[in-house]
């Protein structure tokens, strides 16, 4: 499904992604960890299509992706949630899926009705994937009123709103007590039912050895690791990047 | 009489400029521009029925779409600067714009009259209305009924998925990016739109002052048009209209005795406002406020009766 052959970007000299091969399967939970700095963001923001790759290609169901503005990109489905939470704060809850929203392939409506319709053409649908979200009650408030775990649910929601077949989520447990972190485990399972491809960018070790199929681990840029969630924590390359080699502890000594 | 009218002349034009200031202020976009594109409507409409003799509503109309296909052009070198370079860029295109106006001398006889822009001299006798037997109070009904128009319109605008896309990009571009949004388009229609609207605007100017020149068109006309909706607040377009009979009703007529002290008074005004409320006069609590206040009125007028 998502195809990235040998994806590079440098910022300067910094390389922050060196020569990524990586391919998710179609209705895949596919995780992609690593130390800070390593190049998760910068990988995610390059699919996405925030900043130009340096070289490499990406492609999406055999489309390249590679030269296309982030919003195209959102056509051909790939959606995403952010690091740090950026919600549009002064619009309701509702109007930010309402932005967002795009009809299921095969059920457009008419340029006319999605620019310049009004709330009730689409009350009904949105107000569904509230109730998904768990914000039902919250359609009218303010988007910055919500508590951190609602907000994180809403840009999820608005994630989902595109309709997409990839949903790139960076990092979305950060900040989460271990009954949200559940509660978003349910979530992207449900993803997963529902059709999607996750690809799962993520601190939180339980929730990512829990929900994935496969995982790539990246350091400095490059993929040191490929495999199931099982092989992945029992690699030594994998545990060496995390937490440094047992030789070098001893040399330190 | 006379007075009134043309303050109340005066608050209409400056509130279709605020406005077109206010559309390109909810997608985030900080604007010295409106100047340049007012003064393009002015001179296309005035030359129209001056020069050519059309009626005064043909000639408003394509003098606002002829302000509004620059502002579609500016619109795109626009997109790639944000912030203080887009103030700077957009005040070089309204200087561009004055210098151009500055030296257009297009004379032309009509009825045994030497007519038209005559450079440094300014564009005089664009006397449409006396000419045509309008009342004063005709003029500001035309301009008000247009300022209406415009309000109404943008009131829908904030009302349909339209008004919550461009408020969207105000807020956050790489989110609305992210949730598809095509920015440029977003960008460029209210740089569009809001051109129209400032074109609009100087048509109903120059024909109303009868007499326009490059002096006309400066930096502070500019700075005002951004102000009214910063200090009215970007809730609804009734913050603008406040801000504008405002400042021109009370800080420019009423206190004219000041003279040019009036200017450093709008500058404070401005520095005090924005430190003791950015969000604007009008917020979300004053209009449920003023809902609220509508609604009692109602009840009351049912004890009444």
């Amino acid at each position: 499904m998502l195809k990235l052959t040998n994806l590079a970007k440098y910022f300067g000299g910094v390389r922050a992604v060196d020569g990524l091969d990586m391919q998710i399967n179609k209705g895949e939970i596919f995780g992609l960890i690593g130390p800070n700095g390593s190049g998760k963001s910068t990988t995610v923001n390059l699919i996405c299509g925030v900043f130009p790759q340096t070289a490499g290609t990406i492609e999406l169901d055999n489309v390249d992706l590679g030269r296309l503005a982030p919003h195209q990109r959102i056509e051909f489905g790939v959606s995403r949630t952010f690091q740090n939470i950026r919600l549009f704060g002064d619009l309701t809850v509702w109007q930010n899926l309402w932005v967002a929203w795009r009809d299921a392939p095969g059920h457009e409506t008419s340029w006319l009705v999605n620019w310049f319709g009004s709330p009730a053409d689409r009350r009904h649908e949105i107000q569904k994937l509230l109730e998904f979200s768990g914000l039902g009650d919250r359609a009218d408030r303010p988007a910055s009123s919500l508590s951190f775990g609602e907000q994180r649910r809403l840009e999820l929601a608005r994630a989902m709103a595109s309709k997409p077949k990839l949903i790139l989520l960076d990092e979305p447990a950060a900040g989460m007590n271990s009954e949200e972190v559940a509660d978003l485990r349910n979530r992207i399972l449900t993803m997963k039912n529902l059709g999607m491809t996750v690809l799962l960018v993520e601190h939180v070790m339980d929730l990512v050895m829990s929900v994935t199929d496969r995982i790539t681990v990246l350091n400095f840029g490059k993929p040191i690791a490929e495999g199931t969630p099982l092989e992945i924590q029992n690699n030594e390359m994998v545990q060496e990047a995390y937490f440094g080699s047992a030789k070098n502890v001893e040399a330190g000594n | 009489m006379e007075y009134y009218l043309g303050i109340t002349q005066t608050i209409g034009v400056h509130t279709l400029l605020g406005l077109s200031a206010y559309v390109l202020l909810l997608t985030g976009q900080l604007s010295l521009a409106q100047v340049g594109f007012f003064a393009i409507g002015s001179y296309v409409s005035g030359i129209l029925t001056v020069i050519f003799g059309w009626h005064i509503l043909p000639a408003l109309l394509v003098g606002a779409l002829v302000a509004g296909f620059f502002a579609f052009l500016v619109g795109f070198p626009a997109l790639r600067v944000k912030g203080l370079m887009l103030v700077v860029a957009t005040i070089a295109f309204s200087e561009i714009v004055r210098l151009v106006f500055f030296n257009v001398n297009w004379r032309v006889e009509v009825n045994g009259l030497e007519v038209g822009p005559d450079s440094t001299q300014g564009f005089r006798e664009i006397r449409y209305f006396a000419a045509n037997g309008w009342e004063q109070a005709h003029v500001v009904l035309l301009i008000w009924l247009i300022v209406i128009l415009v309000m109404v319109l943008l009131w829908w605008l904030d009302k349909v998925r339209a008004g919550a896309v461009l408020r969207a990009v105000g807020e956050d571009e790489l989110a609305a990016q992210s949730s598809g949004v095509n920015l440029t388009m977003v960008k460029v229609a209210a740089m569009t739109g809001g051109g129209v609207i400032a074109g609009i605007a100087g048509g109903l100017f120059a024909h109303s002052t009868t007499y326009v020149d490059h002096h006309t068109f400066s930096i502070l006309l500019a700075t005002f048009a951004v102000s009214y909706p910063i200090l009215g607040g970007l809730k609804n377009v009734l913050g603008t209209l406040m801000a504008v009979i405002f400042i021109q009703g009370f800080i420019i007529e009423g206190l004219r005795f000041m003279g040019d002290y009036r200017n450093i008074l709008f500058g404070l005004l401005i520095i005090v406002a924005m430190n003791f409320r950015p969000q604007g006069l009008v917020d979300g609590n004053f209009t449920s406020d003023l809902r609220k206040l509508l609604r009692m009125n109602q009840k009351r007028g049912g004890i009444d009766a």
